[in-house]
């Protein structure tokens, strides 16, 4: 992305890599209008990027575990697109980053909590094995 | 009294207030869909791997939903830059598509849900299960529904494949939906438990409704805002255009964030 569009006459979008705030409005139009590509260029990636996860489950791959890490790798490659883009987080300025640093950290220790959780169970706790294996039965035999 | 930093930006943030008070709010939202998913990751992993339903969600439908969230999102950002370079009738232009999305998005999700509200599951007292639909596609029934009408007899349109049954894996997205064998007729003296596809049918369905109930309300928060804004609120681009082109980025950034929201649901939920 490049340098700044941010803050015209009294404006103060931030999208480029340190946004300085000595841009004018035709320079900033001039910047907006070049990113316009790199928008619908996105958009495309992200239509792709839903096709490609559908087609993924249509074709079987035999480990759920690697199902699972190749719907959410596109999944996060999506993220990042709009996150990037969309969102103007490629550029932005540090206070954001802050902001955003933060939640993933308290993101990140509550999602270890609960996998910490799941490994602290209660003692005493018993399974009961079978308990949800009813199979149905075609009703009409 | 002036609003102080809505079009300058802030000294020590370099930003307009606006803009740090949308991603305060972003990073609790964050907090809050996070708490969902974390809930619908404990629930999977804990549940036995043949209850938890597969294949129930109508895929096609699905994939549509996510390309019109996709469009909505690209409009947004195209009609904050239409603003960015003066141009107020495009804004509009992209912004009326942004609402139809908008609108579009939950109006399939309406559809999506109708078709759980009228989708069964029968628990036997034999122990066998089967879903399918109730002659009729009644609403919300339950077990103490046949009581209360009197029903003896269940006539029943069961689908051809139950979502728990060993079967050819991936087959399609229709298994559990349209597959319908021909009607029969259960004596309710049979019938252990009926449920429709609601939150109370099961934890899949609980945590499924949750998290798109939370997301569709966020949609539709998003296009009131939206909205607004294209309407009304467009007032503010005559007296000042700079404050207004602001206050689109942020109603984006949040629309932008629920796009994202879903980019996560939809294959957690439909896919995995």
């Amino acid at each position: 992305m490049s340098n700044s569009h941010s803050h015209g006459p009294g404006q103060s979008h931030s999208h480029g890599p340190g946004g300085e705030a000595h841009t004018h409005d035709a320079h900033d139009a001039h910047d907006v209008s070049k990113h316009v590509r790199t928008y619908i260029f996105v958009f495309v990636a992200l239509l792709f990027g839903t096709v490609l996860t559908v087609g993924m489950y249509y074709v079987h791959i035999p480990s759920v575990a690697w199902t699972i890490i190749i719907a959410l790798f596109i999944a996060t490659v999506k993220a990042f697109l709009v996150a990037g883009f969309f969102m103007h987080l490629i550029s932005e300025k540090k206070t954001i980053y802050a902001v955003l640093a933060a939640t993933v950290f308290f993101f990140a220790g509550m999602m270890y909590l609960i996998i910490w959780g799941r490994g602290e169970v209660p003692r005493g706790t018993r399974y009961i094995e079978g308990s949800n294996k009813e199979l149905p039965v075609d009703v009409r035999r | 009294m002036d609003i102080p930093y809505t079009v300058k930006p802030r000294p020590d943030t370099g930003l307009f207030n606006a803009k740090v008070g949308i991603w305060l709010f972003l990073a609790s939202e964050v907090m809050l869909f996070g708490g969902l998913f974390s809930s619908y990751i404990f629930l999977r992993v804990g549940a036995d791997h043949a209850a938890w339903p597969h294949g129930l969600l109508n895929i096609p439908i699905g994939t549509f939903n996510t390309a019109v969230l996709i469009t909505s999102s690209v409009t947004v950002v195209l009609a904050w830059a239409a603003l960015k370079m003066g141009n107020f009738k495009k804004f509009r232009l992209f912004q009326s598509v942004t609402i139809l999305c908008a609108l579009g998005f939950l109006g399939i999700k309406s559809f999506e849900y109708k078709d759980k509200f009228t989708h069964y599951e029968v628990w036997k007292k034999d122990g066998t299960r089967l879903t399918g639909h109730i002659d009729g596609s009644p609403w919300f029934w339950e077990t103490k529904t046949l009581q209360e009408k009197g029903i003896e007899k269940l006539k029943f349109l069961p689908d051809a494949h139950h979502y728990a049954a060993p079967k050819i894996e991936h087959a399609g997205a229709s298994s559990g939906e349209h597959g319908a064998h021909a009607a029969i007729e259960i004596p309710v003296s049979e019938i252990k438990r009926l449920s429709a596809f609601v939150p109370s049918h099961s934890t899949y369905f609980g945590i499924y409704f949750t998290l798109t109930a939370l997301h569709a309300l966020h949609v539709f928060g998003g296009a009131l805002v939206i909205a607004f804004l294209w309407g009304p609120g467009a007032k503010m681009w005559r007296t000042e255009p700079e404050r207004f082109t602001n206050r689109i980025e942020v109603s984006g950034l949040f629309w932008h964030f629920v796009d994202l929201v879903w980019i996560f649901l939809f294959p957690v939920l439909y896919l995995l």
